[in-house]
């Protein structure tokens, strides 16, 4: 029989291998995740003073923020995220039995009805006045258990130096889009696999009603709509102004949008929202139903309507506070106000037609 | 076909595995259990749990999904659309990949080394990132605008071979590089011309390694979700992107179930094609060690002079171009040229908490967790399935066990990542609520490492000629003892292989990873997903420098585990 190689195992090597093999593994478990550093992990609400926090990728808060809260409460705050806004609520309807956590946050006005209509979330005594503010945005017929934290307006965008540069004046309204002047210049993300998207369509269902919307989409389409996958996709990669040289003047964004794009030693921003043609994003936070920690939950949905979270949350979040009793940074009072009459469709409306609506929409836009 | 005259002939002696002895065959058992254990805990269940809700209404059975699901026009067109896009990228992958692996793994030449952690690159790329990469070079305006492959089919079936061209060269490359050249020699000095060489005896012997490669690729590319939706969007919607939408959009179970089934029709099929090809062409090989094969290119031989062009244009066009333009990018600020967006990736951002910094050190825990588990996992399955036991049911189990082990890369992220939220509160009973704890997600990146560490080590071990440990055994060797220098020692060489495999794979985060409750510590990929979410030319900036950042951490890392197989290092290795 020939060796397999000839360079193989006298005795030696092999203790080397061996020898070389253990201090590897030695090494991978010294730089482990799991018996490394990081604390175990051992989240029994309530038992412990821990609250859990579910919520979506763009949960944030500037440094010190929840550390205060733990401070001022003796409680511990376990933060536990998810990619996709869209699927929170999903996740939520399929783990009612065992919740992930005790208070969820960053349910959107559109997915709104099914956490109602699931019975995911239970009404919170709430004592932070801004609690009255956030009742201004209550969900109709919702007795109290989903609160508004924030609010936000999802609004077309353009590229003002681009129209400028091109001596064409920037569309103001919806309408004005179907025109052929704008033919080839609008990017819009896909409504199905991105909530932006989603309330975009809801914008135009508002604003062309139950009839209207459709043929308003065809126009578009005909007009040389274009359609990306994410908010990412097209403000980055379509997007005149985004940063990355796209070649599309108009995108769907939001109104918080255009004072990242003052430029460098600038003092107004290249880009306008149109404010003519936004939905109103609001952003709900519940105690969680089966809850191990309900009072813990109650206290950090206080916490996130406190003064301290509201003026934290445009630097943050990207959104604007439900609290009257804050301000809004100089920029975004200057550059970034919200509609003063955005359109609505009700979230029982949303909720009962949704996927309906987003069926028609890929067969007329997608085919 | 002739058979080339050093290589062996089929086994016609039976190897006496498993046997000898009680201790033996526990071991056996052990090392057949705790993969099973693994993967049902890991796996099945939570994917049972989660399709068996789509099949259950009020308590009862109901497949009336099926119907529906199957009535609708878009569901045939879903599925051909899956199998054409999948065999496209695979072919390409191959067609590209299999001179590739020659170059990288069979010839020797400067830069060699860095070449090939290079090609691993995109393989770990988020979606996102490519989506960036990729389509800022396709759009109207961009530098390949002209071509008019924005939003087409042929730019995802381009994207699926930029993703997957690294799992052919390595796989492939990892057999090569361990042929006997002497076979190769023989055959050249008996008057045969290069390309008839490599028709007849090089191809063939490599013919394991082709058939894994392209059941992995198959996998990826029929599975691929976000690539197909950030280049083509949903007109190209495939199995996996449309089970997506009924989970996560709409909450069909029932749909999403009976999809999953479809799913899971396709991939057991493909898988054994793939399967009947590698057992027609697998055979004990004479193995050597790299360094004993590689020479240097000569572009006067048609062979290297092909593999040399079609790598050049390869690696050249479709990997580099994309990268370039990333870290192009990633060094454009507003005040001009420079590092301003890297320096920013010390800073902790605003938004997020950490710095990307923070969050490498993170992916490369999580990492390196998974990775144990992969290679543990993944070691005693290419183990077990590298037995060729004398009974037909045996045998069969054998190669059952193959096959299942193989499915999590071809079961949809979704499906697992919901099944894990509905299954992983109290695992098996036990009362630990895992779907909020850090150890899930290096158990999710572990679950998809284990296929790609199988199909590493397994075409290696295979190749062992059963006569060896047979001959081990007659001179008095024990089972353990047969295990540890003849297999053990085999599998080794090719552990640095899998253990870049399974770290690239942890690292660009495959699978499930992106549906679970991630606990607040973010991974690289999560936070480059952040950065995008948010307007502004610093965060669009921050997230190419933390791509390119990902990029090197890989290709730095594949690097290292190349080290490891090198002789003077860690022996054997």
């Amino acid at each position: 029989m020939a060796t397999p190689s000839p360079r193989r195992t006298p005795r030696a090597r092999r203790v080397t291998t061996g020898a070389a093999a253990s201090v590897a593994l030695a090494a991978l478990t010294a730089c482990s995740a799991v018996g490394g550093a990081t604390p175990a992990d051992d989240t029994t609400s309530g038992a412990t003073g821990t609250v859990t926090l579910v919520t979506h990728e763009s949960f944030a808060l500037s440094e010190g923020l929840l550390e205060q809260f733990e401070d001022e409460t003796g409680l511990r705050v376990e933060v536990v995220q998810q990619a996709d806004a869209g699927a929170l609520v999903n996740q939520l309807v399929l783990t009612q039995d065992a919740p992930l956590g005790d208070l969820v946050y960053g349910i959107d006005n559109a997915f709104a009805s099914r956490a109602l209509d699931e019975g995911v979330v239970v009404p919170a005594e709430l004592t932070a006045p801004a609690a009255s503010d956030a009742a201004a945005y209550a969900v109709p017929g919702d007795d109290g258990a989903l609160t508004a934290v924030d609010v936000g307006d999802v609004c077309l965008n353009v590229d003002t130096a681009w129209f400028a540069a091109q001596g064409v004046p920037e569309p103001t309204t919806l309408e004005s889009l179907l025109d052929p002047a704008y033919r080839d210049l609008l990017v819009v993300p896909d409504p199905v696999t991105s909530s932006p998207g989603l309330a975009f369509l809801l914008a135009t269902v508002g604003a062309f009603g139950e009839d209207g919307w459709v043929d308003y989409w065809a126009g578009l389409r005909d007009n040389g709509l274009q359609v990306a996958d994410g908010w990412s996709e097209a403000y980055y990669t379509d997007f005149t102004a985004g940063g990355g040289d796209g070649p599309r003047p108009v995108v769907l964004s939001y109104a918080s949008s255009p004072p990242f794009t003052v430029p460098e030693g600038g003092d107004a921003p290249t880009t306008r929202a149109l404010l003519d043609t936004c939905f109103r994003q609001v952003e709900y936070a519940g105690v969680l139903a089966g809850a191990a920690n309900p009072e813990g939950a109650a206290l950090l949905l206080d916490f996130l309507l406190s003064d301290d979270v509201q003026a934290d949350i445009p630097a943050s979040m990207y959104m604007y506070p439900v609290s009257t009793a804050v301000e809004l940074p100089q920029d975004w009072a200057t550059w970034a106000p919200l509609a003063d009459e955005p359109f609505e469709v009700a979230p029982a409306d949303i909720a009962e037609h949704r996927e309906a609506w987003l069926t028609t929409w890929s067969d007329t836009v997608i085919g | 076909m002739p058979t080339a005259p050093a290589l062996a002939p089929a086994p016609q002696v039976r190897p006496r595995t498993p046997g000898g002895g009680r201790g033996a065959r526990a071991g056996w058992t052990v090392a057949v259990a705790v993969p099973l254990a693994f993967l049902a805990v890991f796996f099945v269940g939570p994917v049972a749990e989660i399709v068996g809700r789509g099949f259950v209404a009020d308590g009862r059975l109901d497949l009336g999904g099926f119907g529906d699901v199957f009535s609708r026009p878009r569901t045939w067109r879903v599925v051909g659309q899956t199998l054409a896009q999948a065999t496209l990228g695979t072919v390409g992958a191959v067609l590209l990949g299999v001179p590739g692996a020659y170059l990288l793994y069979r010839c020797r030449f400067r830069g060699r080394d860095a070449l090939r952690a290079f090609v691993t690159v995109p393989f770990v790329l988020p979606t996102v990132v490519v989506g960036v990469a990729f389509r800022s070079l396709l759009v109207d305006g961009g530098l390949l605008g002209g071509l008019g492959l924005d939003g087409t089919f042929t730019a995802i079936v381009l994207a699926l071979v930029f993703f997957n061209y690294a799992i052919v060269v390595r796989t492939v490359g990892g057999m090569w590089e361990r042929l006997d050249p002497r076979t190769e020699q023989a055959a050249r000095a008996l008057g045969a011309s290069p390309w008839r060489v490599l028709r007849t005896v090089t191809l063939p012997a490599l013919g394991p390694a082709v058939a894994s490669a392209a059941s992995l690729v198959f996998l990826f590319c029929a599975t691929a979700f976000g690539t197909v939706l950030v280049l083509g969007g949903r007109r190209y919607g495939t199995v996996e992107t449309e089970i997506w939408i009924q989970t996560t959009q709409f909450l069909d179970l029932r749909a999403a179930a009976v999809l999953s089934v479809v799913q899971l029709v396709v991939v057991v099929a493909a898988l054994s094609v793939a399967g009947r090809a590698r057992a027609r062409t697998e055979r004990a090989l004479t193995l050597g060690g790299p360094a004993a094969t590689a020479r240097p290119v000569r572009l006067r031989e048609p062979v290297d002079a092909v593999a040399v062009v079609v790598t050049a244009l390869t690696v050249g066009g479709l990997l580099a171009l994309p990268l370039v333009n990333l870290v192009v990018r990633s060094m454009r600020t507003p005040r001009g040229w420079g590092l301003d967006n890297y320096a920013a990736l010390a800073v902790p951002q605003d938004t997020l908490a950490v710095s990307a910094w923070q969050a490498a050190g993170t992916s490369v825990r999580t990492a390196v967790d998974a990775t144990v588990i992969a290679l543990v996992v993944g070691g005693l399955v290419a183990l077990v399935v590298s037995r060729r036991p004398r009974g037909a049911p045996a045998r069969r189990a054998v190669a059952g066990l193959d096959t299942l082990f193989m499915l999590p890369l071809g079961v949809s992220a979704v499906t697992v990542g919901f099944g894990f939220l509905v299954s992983m509160d109290a695992p098996l009973g036990i009362p630990v609520d895992l779907r909020t704890s850090p150890v899930l997600v290096a158990v999710a990146q572990a679950v998809v490492a284990v296929p790609l560490v199988v199909r590493t080590v397994l075409p290696v071990l295979r190749a062992v000629d059963p006569r060896q440990r047979e001959v081990a055994a007659t001179l008095g060797a024990a089972p353990g003892r047969v295990l540890r220098t003849v297999d053990l020692a085999v599998a080794l060489r090719a552990v640095g292989l899998a253990l870049g495999f399974a770290f690239a794979a942890s690292l660009g985060e495959f699978g499930a990873t992106s549906f679970l409750a991630r606990p607040q510590d973010p991974t690289l990929p999560v936070v480059i997903f952040r950065l995008l979410g948010r307007p502004g030319a610093e965060n669009y900036g921050a997230a190419l420098a933390a791509s390119v950042l990902l990029a090197a951490l890989t290709a730095g890392i594949v690097a290292v585990c190349e080290r490891l197989r090198r002789p003077g290092i860690g022996g054997a290795w």
